[in-house]
């Protein structure tokens, strides 16, 4: 039977589906946002893997054809982006001004709890791309001398809280406005966030899908200023 | 036929943003430079909104099962993290409010500022 587990095409995949599936249903069943899909299917399917013994590059094998379809779906962004367009034309200063203003919090607030916490110039480095799309932050990274290793799993952590505590940050702040909603997530916490604003509304959707290449790039241009600086 | 055809022009988009990662030396991803591709010939009506819209809001819907394989991933990574995870933890958190509320607030502000001018 293990052996059989180990070399399942479609194991890897259905295990995925149906532990977002639980995610989903735990999520309409009791209508808090801790039980967040994606958060339950990361955790139900690494339970999955310790139960079986099955390895996380026996797992990747299959789960590899999800991460795949990444690239294909991030261009795909570009057609909610396409739809809003007469929206975001007439908002541009506004959403230019909201992305660099996230971008530059982002570096300074990692400057200054880097300082105040006492982390190494690598470490500091290391979690300076944190808030962007992994890709770029990876290349950012490694670019600055950091970990890169850290740095993907920090970018995965970050997007995977922003995607669970997104909306109640909105709520917090009082960020009302569709636009905003989706320019913080996709500044905060890249696609995983976007993710999120998609469910939202198409408004939001469209901003956050924007603020990932925006915010991707105004970090690889800010963070080696930011670099020198500790 | 309708949606091979839309995955095609998706998938060559793709490969396109590939192929200029590999010859930019910038480290922006793939995808991102098929987003900006893809955005651009929806704009310049070189493509159809109906040539992609069907795979592509697919593709969207389905987005968030494509993290699940990073986010198991991270029982790996567990061995690096450790060490430094208390100050990794806490600026990972205080981020995401910093950010949020900055972006948010910030482009908020001047929409409201905007709308009023425009009345």
């Amino acid at each position: 039977m293990k052996e059989f587990l180990q070399q399942s095409s479609y194991l890897a995949v259905a295990v995925s589906l149906v532990s977002y599936g639980i995610g989903s249903w735990l999520k309409k069943k009791f209508k808090t946002g801790l039980l967040n899909p994606l958060l339950v299917s990361i955790v139900c399917t690494i339970l999955f893997l310790f139960g079986t013994g099955i390895s996380y590059d026996t797992y990747n094998e299959g789960a590899k054809f999800l991460t795949w379809l990444l690239t294909p779906a991030t261009v795909s962004l570009a057609i909610p982006l396409y739809e809003q367009w007469e929206l975001l034309k007439n908002n541009a200063k506004a959403v230019m001004a909201g992305i660099t203003a996230g971008v530059i919090t982002s570096l300074l607030t990692v400057l200054l709890l880097s300082m105040a916490l006492g982390l190494t110039h690598e470490e500091y480095v290391t979690l300076l791309p944190k808030s962007i799309t992994t890709a770029i932050g990876m290349g950012v990274s490694e670019e600055l001398g950091g970990y890169v290793t850290i740095t993907v799993a920090v970018i995965v952590i970050t997007g995977v809280i922003g995607n669970i505590l997104g909306e109640f940050i909105c709520k917090l702040f009082r960020i009302k406005e569709p636009i905003s909603k989706g320019l913080a997530l996709g500044t905060a916490s890249h696609a995983i966030g976007t993710a999120k604003a998609m469910e939202i509304g198409e408004i939001e959707g469209a901003m956050s899908s924007l603020s990932i290449a925006v915010a991707g790039i105004l970090t690889v241009l800010f963070a080696t200023i930011f670099a020198g600086l500790l | 036929m309708k949606y091979l055809k839309q995955f095609l022009i998706i998938l060559l988009i793709s490969l396109l943003g590939e192929f200029l990662k590999a010859i930019i030396p910038f480290p922006v991803p793939a995808s991102i430079y098929g987003m900006i591709i893809l955005f651009v010939c929806l704009l310049t009506k070189l493509i159809k909104l109906e040539d992609v819209k069907d795979a592509g809001k697919f593709l969207i819907e389905i987005m968030p099962v494509m993290f699940i394989p990073a986010g198991v991933g991270l029982v790996t990574s567990w061995g690096v993290l450790q060490p430094i995870l208390v100050p990794v933890s806490i600026i990972t958190v205080v981020t995401i409010f910093t950010v949020m509320a900055a972006t948010g607030l910030v482009s908020q502000m001047m929409i409201k500022k905007d709308n009023k001018e425009v009345q």
